[in-house]
Formats: structure tokens, sequence, C-alpha cells
């Protein structure tokens, strides 16, 4: 019997990824009342995906120039959408950047970016190949953090305390205290705004706390900016943390996502910044990324990284991009503040507040696994058994049946 | 202090370095023949006239950019499967083959070397053929394998030592993995010819080994795609279960936008979809799910008949011209006086041709002549022109007389 008919019968049936269990039985459900609060992807008021404008004049610009070819990338990337990318993030005026001390990866999406940063930590941070480093994600976040950095190696993936589900808001005491105890040397996962799930981030005085802690107990600062520009509107808003910790004196790792603000989700545009003591230590920490690169891809995907690079580095372009994320973003508000209202109005029991106090694509609604279970089942509003809910989900059509379906819940279900 | 004052330099990619090399080089005669990328005969990039078609028809569909599944683009994997396999090929139609959207070659590579890994506990042990493409062993190794080598390349004869291979391959202990070039090895261009591939499926059989097929240049080594697959499609007819990595960088020209397929033929459509499982969470945690471009081009022009009888016929024209260079360079070589024997470029196929230089002439073709290459003497024919060709003869005649 052939070798392979052999091992691949031991292998067992794996249970789907949930967020895209949830999608599925969405599509499969007959109901037209039907909302999908699930997956986090923008949606326009018609519950359409939505191309951005900008992204639609630049692909035409590129189909159009016969110069463009498909020749491969160099191995970390695109350059020219590297550094526009970390600009982004750490701010034309970085000192980070004058000094030049950053260096970036292109990488595919954000999931990408911490694969290769986590791959670089696990072989090179803390002695070498030191896998019992611990690695810090917050209570809770992005499931697939979990994954990512098993998978890079690291055995101690652990939960730092942030959410307060009572208060529904941040246990900074918690959070504070984690870092308090942590083994020196642990890397933090920090998101650097919109917090998926809650959409609760620190404060800028409570951010200012974090660092202190996390300076003072040399502990490594591993920031996740997957919505910048969408939380608030604006993109130096949102980038606050990350440029706090960079004028802190940190060499910090920041992984960037382009799929929601820029709405490119399937041309996985992502890019590693990396901020570290000086150039020399740049170029060494580069030199080593190419080898993880080399084993992982090769090198990265063209399409994206080309298109954002254009528009970044084209005035009228970039403009009109930053008008692009501010419609998603206000159109985000909007829904919070609509939601916060028809429950007000409903009177329906418990606080609603934290609907516009929190940030971004997501809510934490703070209803619990079996009332999550009843939205589903009866009233067809798909969200996450955490009770998160994506935002964008909601629409002028369909708020109104998702409020009273959320009051309907909240009453007859405990 | 930094966190990073011990990381060390590390040294330039073997193959990807030769490029970086030869940017910095400032020779107007300077040639390319490292990496395996295709140029035309000005030397110039080729986008494929049915890729730039496919775009257009891409364009104006005006789709959205949600995220693809975990497994890719079930237009391009169903079409992948179909070109490697043929369309009517018992596999498919049984379902019993998994195929998903992978990072081109180097990230189906990974994605199988990962799977391997964690499921095939039997054996740790991946045997290559000797030599084989760099990336290779780096890859597997980082995945956790343990590498190993088969006897494969004749240097004395610059060709296939088909009797070296076989001995190998009958001490390879049970349910260890071999990995096979399917066509136009790399780096050799040395491919065994139908009835040794009979016998090698044969005595892999025998040895109950796990089949590793990477094919990354079907339809460039003879020109024709059918021909290319024959020994992938032997090996399954008579039973391997094999796993196949596939790359639509060359055949397509589309390089940058990362085009390629992994598949795991399986007892049934039942165990397809338990590996199916499997996968999707060996990649959740590399890049969560493929870019959609290129995928996109390659799905429509496997799935347009039209385009697809262009394309066919473009790779064709590619895998002509790469034939047309070497019989240029050894009618070259012959002018210039060399009275080595050249054959074996003419008798090697798809884009490479290992020449026999040794690494002090390749220093030397290098430094004299900034013709940049690979140390093991490995050309990339696609780098050569009617227009360098003589430039080249000269150069290798010097090192070689």
């Amino acid at each position: 019997m052939p070798a392979s008919r052999h091992f691949c019968q031991k292998v067992p049936q794996a249970t789907p990824v949930a967020v895209f269990k949830l999608s599925n039985d969405f599509k499969e459900d007959p109901n037209p009342m039907k909302v999908n609060l699930g997956v986090g992807a923008y949606r326009t008021d018609e519950g359409q995906p939505w191309v951005l404008p900008v992204v639609k004049k630049v692909e035409k610009l590129i189909v159009a120039d016969n110069r463009l070819n498909h020749e491969y990338l160099p191995i970390l990337g695109l350059p020219e959408f590297r550094s526009s990318a970390s600009k982004i993030a750490l701010g034309e005026d970085s000192p980070a950047i004058q000094e030049n001390r950053v260096g970036a990866v292109q990488c595919l999406g954000g999931t990408g970016a911490l694969k290769m940063g986590a791959e670089f930590l696990r072989r090179w941070y803390n002695g070498n190949d030191n896998m019992k480093t611990p690695v810090y994600v917050s209570a809770p976040t992005w499931e697939n953090h979990n994954s990512v950095f098993a998978n890079a190696g690291f055995e101690d993936v652990r939960p730092y305390k942030y959410w307060d589900a009572e208060k529904r808001g941040l246990d900074l005491a918690g959070f504070l205290g984690d870092l308090e105890t942590a083994p020196k040397h642990s890397i933090f996962v920090l998101h650097a705004c919109a917090h998926n799930p809650t959409g609760t981030d620190p404060t800028h005085m409570e951010w200012t706390q974090v660092a202190e802690v996390m300076k003072r107990r040399k502990l490594f600062v591993f920031f996740d900016s997957a919505y910048q520009g969408f939380a608030s509107g604006c993109l130096d808003k949102d980038a606050w943390a990350v440029r706090y910790f960079v004028t802190q004196g940190f060499e910090m790792f920041c992984a960037q996502s382009f799929s929601k603000n820029f709405g490119l989700y399937n041309e996985r545009v992502g890019n590693l910044t990396i901020v570290a003591r000086d150039a020399d230590n740049v170029r060494r920490v580069l030199s080593q990324m190419e080898k993880i690169v080399r084993v992982t891809w090769s090198n990265p995907p063209s399409q994206g990284a080309r298109l954002v690079a254009i528009t970044l580095n084209t005035a009228e372009l970039f403009a009109e991009w930053k008008d692009n994320v501010k419609t998603m973003a206000d159109r985000v508000l909007l829904m919070r503040a609509s939601l916060q209202a028809k429950l007000q109005a409903l009177g329906t029991p418990g606080t609603w507040d934290h609907i516009t106090q929190q940030i971004g694509m997501f809510s934490f609604t703070g209803l619990n696994p079996k009332q999550v279970e009843y939205m589903i089942k009866e009233r067809s509003i798909y969200l996450m058994a955490s009770g998160r809910i994506n935002m964008c989900g909601l629409t002028t059509k369909n708020i109104d049946y998702v409020a009273k379906s959320i009051h309907e819940t909240v009453v007859n279900v405990q | 202090s930094s966190w990073w004052s011990e990381v060390q330099m590390g040294p330039p990619d073997p193959i990807l370095g030769v490029s970086e090399a030869y940017k910095r080089d400032t020779n107007p005669k300077k040639m390319n023949l490292g990496v395996g990328a295709y140029r035309d005969d000005q030397g110039k990039p080729y986008v494929l006239s049915c890729v730039r078609k496919a775009e257009a028809q891409i364009a104006a569909k005006k789709l959205d950019k949600e995220y693809l599944a975990i497994g890719g683009l079930g237009d391009f994997t169903k079409a992948c499967a179909k070109l490697a396999l043929g369309d009517n090929n018992e596999v498919i139609k049984s379902g019993r083959n998994i195929t998903v959207q992978t990072i081109s070659g180097t990230g189906s590579l990974r994605i199988g070397a990962n799977f391997l890994s964690r499921f095939h506990t039997e054996a740790r042990d991946v045997y290559l053929p000797k030599p084989s493409w760099g990336n290779h062993t780096p890859i597997f190794r980082d995945a956790g394998m343990q590498l190993k080598a088969y006897t494969y390349y004749d240097p004395k004869t610059c060709g296939f030592d088909f009797q070296g291979a076989l001995n190998d391959i009958s001490k390879i202990p049970e349910k260890s993995i071999i990995m096979l070039h399917a066509c136009a090895h790399n780096p050799t261009g040395v491919d065994p010819r139908p009835e040794q591939w009979k016998e090698i499926a044969n005595l892999v059989k025998k040895r109950n080994l796990l089949v590793f097929f990477d094919m990354a240049y079907q339809g460039f080594a003879s020109g024709d795609i059918d021909r290319d697959a024959w020994a992938v499609r032997y090996f399954i007819e008579q039973g391997h279960n094999i796993v196949l990595s596939q790359s639509f960088a060359k055949n397509m020209g589309l390089y940058g936008e990362r085009v390629g397929g992994f598949t795991v033929v399986c007892k049934d459509a039942e165990e397809a979809k338990r590996v199916e499982s499997q996968l999707k969470i060996l990649i959740r945690p590399i890049y969560s799910n493929p870019p959609m471009n290129g995928a996109r081009i390659a799905a429509t022009i496997l799935n347009t008949p039209d385009l697809y009888k262009e394309w066919l016929g473009e790779v064709h024209g590619m895998a002509n011209r790469i034939i047309t260079m070497r019989e240029l360079l050894v009618a070259n070589l012959k002018k210039e006086g060399s009275t080595q024997n050249w054959q074996h470029v003419i008798d090697q196929i798809g884009m490479f041709c290992f020449t026999g230089l040794k690494p002090e002439q390749v220093a030397r073709l290098t430094k004299e002549f900034s013709v940049y290459m690979t140390k093991d003497g490995r050309i990339s024919m696609a780098g050569v022109t009617s227009g360098n060709v003589g430039y080249l003869a000269q150069g290798i005649h010097a090192v070689t007389k």
C-alpha cells in the first residue's frame, strides 16, 4: 500500500475556524431578514462590499501602464511600499525615520506581518531560538494571534487582562498588574487602536502608564495595527500610541494591515515596521528577515503593494484615500450612535454607552453565549459567540430590526 | 544597547542574491543568468499577451476585494488540478484530491513541508535529488524535516545518472519522502526519459515511499503542457497518492503575483475533506488567505478557451526561444574555438543549463565578464538573447580553454 494512503488515513478532521463557519451559516440561512454581524469587512449602507474609489482609479492606472510587469519583487518587498507604509504608521516626521533606524518587510496582510515578526523573535530575541519566552496576548484578542505565535514555535502564549466584562471597559489595573508580573523580556502584543474584538482602547494617559511599566521591566512591544484610519477617521490620531512608544525610545515591531483601511482584503497587503536602536541593527535584522521570508513565500505579491505605494506617494491620490477612509469611519460612527440611541429609546435593560464609547469596526455588546445563540437561531442575526458585532454589518435599513432583536434577547434570555 | 546586538548579518541568498549583485554592476555588457525569470530576445521581461487580455477582462468585471477562502479561489484551484492531472483524470472525477491555492511554488512547498511534518510521523526524512533547487533544503529544514539525497546528476556526462539514482532509491528506508522534479529539473535541466520514469515509479512503489512532485515548469520543458506532466500522471495511474507543488511563476510569467497550488492525492473524497481541513489550519497562522490578483488571472486564462489556446502558444514560444538559444550558444562556443563537449547544453531541458563550470570558473566569468550566475554552474538560458549569446560564448570559452 503506497505510503501516502497510509499516513493520510490518520489525518483527523479539524474544527472549522469560527468566524468562517459563521459566514457559511449566514449564507445558507433562508430568512430574508438575516443580518451578518460576523466577519470584519466593511460594508456600505446597502450592505455591499466597497472598493474604494481611489483604489479603482489606481487599478486603472496600473492596467494601462505598459511599463509595468509581473516580475518578482525583492525578498523584502516593494521598496516604495515599505517606506511609505512605515511613514503612515510612524508619521512623516518620525524621529526614528529621520535617524535612519526604521526598517520594513512587506508581508501578506497583517497576518503575514505578525507571522514574520513572530518567526524572527523566536529565532533572535531573548537568546537564540528561545521558544520559552512568554508571549502575552490580550484577553480577549483576535483568535489568530494565539495560532500565529504558537505556530512560530512559542511554547508559552498567555493572556493579559484587558477586558472588564462587568464594567464593559478596560481593566487597566489588571493590565498593568500583568505587565508588572510578566517575566522580564516577555513579548506583549498590543492593539494599536480599535481593539479587536472589544473596540476598547486605552486612553492616552493609560497608554503612558503601560509604556512606563514596559520600559522599566524590559518587555517587548509588538503592535498590531490593522485599523489605522478606520477607528477615528484620522490616520494620525489612530497612530498615537505607536508614535508615543517610539518617542519613549522603544525598539519595537508594528504589524500593519492595509486590508481594512484600503479595502484591499484579498490582495494581502501588509507591512512589518521595525524600529531599532540604529541603522546597523536594522540592517542585520532585515538580513535575517530575508532568510525567513525565503523559506515561507520567497517574495511577496506585487499588485496590492504597488497600488498602495502609488496612492501613498501621489499627493492627490493620498488625499482622496484619506477621504475614503473617513467615509468608512464616519458611517461606522453613525451606526454606533444610531444603535445606542435606539436601544436607549427602547428602554433595553442595561447600559449601552459602550456602543458609542467603543471604537473601530467591532463592538463587544456584552451579550452572553446564550443570548448570542438566541440572536442567531431566533432572529437570524449572526454574531460571534463572544458577543462581538461588526458595526459595518449595520445599515439604516436593518438597524431597527437589530435593535429590537437585541432588546428582545436581553429581556427574554439570561 | 539593542535587543538585536547579537543578530548576525545573514549571508546573501545564493540565488536571489545573484540578481542583487548584478544590479550593482556598472558594466554595460553585464548579463543576469541567475534567477529563472524568462526574458524575450531583447532581454526584457515578457508579459504574456493572454495575461494582458485576462487582466483587461477582469478589470471590466468590477469585482470586489473580499477575502478569499483560506484554500483560495475555487475557479483557480479546480483549473490548477486539471492542468496538472489532465481534464478527465479519475482523481479529479472522484473528488479524491485536495488542491489549495498557495504563494507560488515556494509557498506550496512550505505548506507541503508543514503538512508532512505534522502528519507524516512515520518518517522525517525527505530525499532530494543531488543537486536540487537551492531553496528546497532550507524550506524542509525550517519545517522540521531532515534532508537526505539520492544520486541524480552525473557530472561526467552532464546527464542523468539513472543507475546511480536507482541504486540510491533502492536503499531509501520505507515510508520516507522522495522529492521528484516533474520536468525541467532545476538546476541541471536533466530529466529522466519515460522508460526511466517507469522504472523509478516501480522502484518507489516497492520501497513504499511517499512521492512529492515539484512541478514549477509545466509547459516550459518541452513546450507541451501534457508532455511535461506525463510523469506526474503516470505515477498517479500506477497508484501513487502523491503530493504535488505547482507554480505559475514561469509558465504564465506571473512571478511577482505569487500563483501556485498544492495538491494532495488522497484515498477518497472523505480523506480529501479531512486533509483540506488540516491544510487550512496550517495556512491560517501564516497569511490567513492567499492573494487574489494572480490567481484570478490564471483562472481566467485556464477557463477561457481562446485565452487558454493563446497561452499554450505563448508557452510553446518561450520554450522554443530557449531551445534556440541553447543551439546558438553551442554554435558560438564552437566558433570561439572551444574543443570541450557542449552537447549537454542542447540535451538539457527547460530554463536552466548546468554548464559543468566549476566554482572558480564561475567566479572568473562573473569577475571578468560580468556574467552573473549561481556558483553551481547553473545558467538561466532565459536570460540569453541572440544579442548577447556571442559574448557569453566568449566568456565561457575564456574560462574553460
